[in-house]
């Protein structure tokens, strides 16, 4: 099985900025985290881009910026038209940057620990 | 007047609507008017998840909701009322049901069949009949995607590369 890849998706620039931070950091391939954004795109444009971005028989999370909203709702509806697709939403810099490092984990395994890595990066520093 | 918002929006529940919109008109429910997702309790939850606590949501059909019209409007709480398509608030409004409402369209997004009207508008020819008789119906359309933009009247509204 190969590593699982990623998309973030997201308002405005938020993606491209993200995903260009974990690249930044990490040195991550470009083909294996995909920025992308919802600006001008309706409901099945939304889908059909996210689906023109996955890869044939290897799992994907979906990143989204908020829990609700249309990324949200096209990257859940995907989750009904496709296997092997994870959702996670509220996506931060600190999650992106485990899923860099831990592709190689089983899908279901790696999304619970980047949700508890994303929750616990949020922290009140003063 | 309780129906704070009646909105054409092919996102429905979204960020422009519950953080955009809601922000300046408090409503204390979002009512979706939509034949296919009033009978998909899946497709339903796809759209609430992350809602405010304090906010609502319903989902009705169109004669539902052409039911339960005046009901929602001489109610206590506030409500925004979304259709995901013109033609759906036209099956609403058919015979006067809307007479003298305002109706935001807020955001249908390129398709085949559509052309450039806003940037977050494009229209197809039966759009352009179905605005056409919501207008004999006597609603007042108009577009703006967010509180702060600009109102754009229904007049208007004309593909891009139609105008002079």
């Amino acid at each position: 099985m190969s590593e699982v890849r990623g998309i973030v998706v997201g308002h405005g620039t938020m993606a491209v900025g993200i995903v260009d931070a974990v690249r930044q950091i990490t040195g991550l391939d470009e083909d294996v985290l995909i920025p992308l954004s919802n600006r001008g795109l309706g409901p099945d444009m939304l889908i059909a881009s996210l689906r023109e971005h996955l890869v044939p028989d290897t799992s994907t999370i979906v990143f989204t910026d908020l829990q609700g909203g249309s990324c949200a709702v096209a990257a859940r509806r995907l989750t009904h038209q496709l296997p092997g697709i994870a959702v996670i939403c509220g996506a931060n810099l600190p999650l992106l940057l485990e899923f860099a490092m831990n592709r190689s984990l089983p899908l279901d395994q790696l999304v619970d620990m980047l949700v508890e890595r994303g929750r616990s990066s949020i922290v009140s520093a003063t | 007047m309780s129906i704070v918002l009646y909105r054409i929006d092919e996102r429905l529940i979204h960020g422009q609507v519950v953080v955009g919109w809601g922000s300046q008109l408090h409503p204390d429910r979002i009512i979706v008017v939509d034949d296919q997702l009033a009978g998909s309790d899946w497709e339903q939850e796809l759209y609430t998840l992350g809602l405010p606590a304090d906010l609502a949501s319903e989902f009705q059909s169109v004669a539902d909701a052409r039911d339960h019209l005046s009901a929602w409007d001489a109610a206590a709480d506030r409500t925004i009322l979304l259709t995901r398509d013109i033609a759906t608030m036209r099956r609403i409004a058919d015979g006067g049901t809307l007479r003298g409402v305002e109706v935001n369209l807020g955001g249908i997004h390129h398709a085949p069949g559509r052309r450039p009207v806003l940037p977050y508008l494009y229209l197809s020819e039966a759009d352009f009949c179905e605005l056409d008789q919501l207008a004999h119906d006597g609603v007042i359309v108009s577009a703006r995607d967010l509180p702060a933009g600009r109102r754009v009247e229904a007049q208007e509204l004309a593909p891009i590369e139609r105008r002079a």
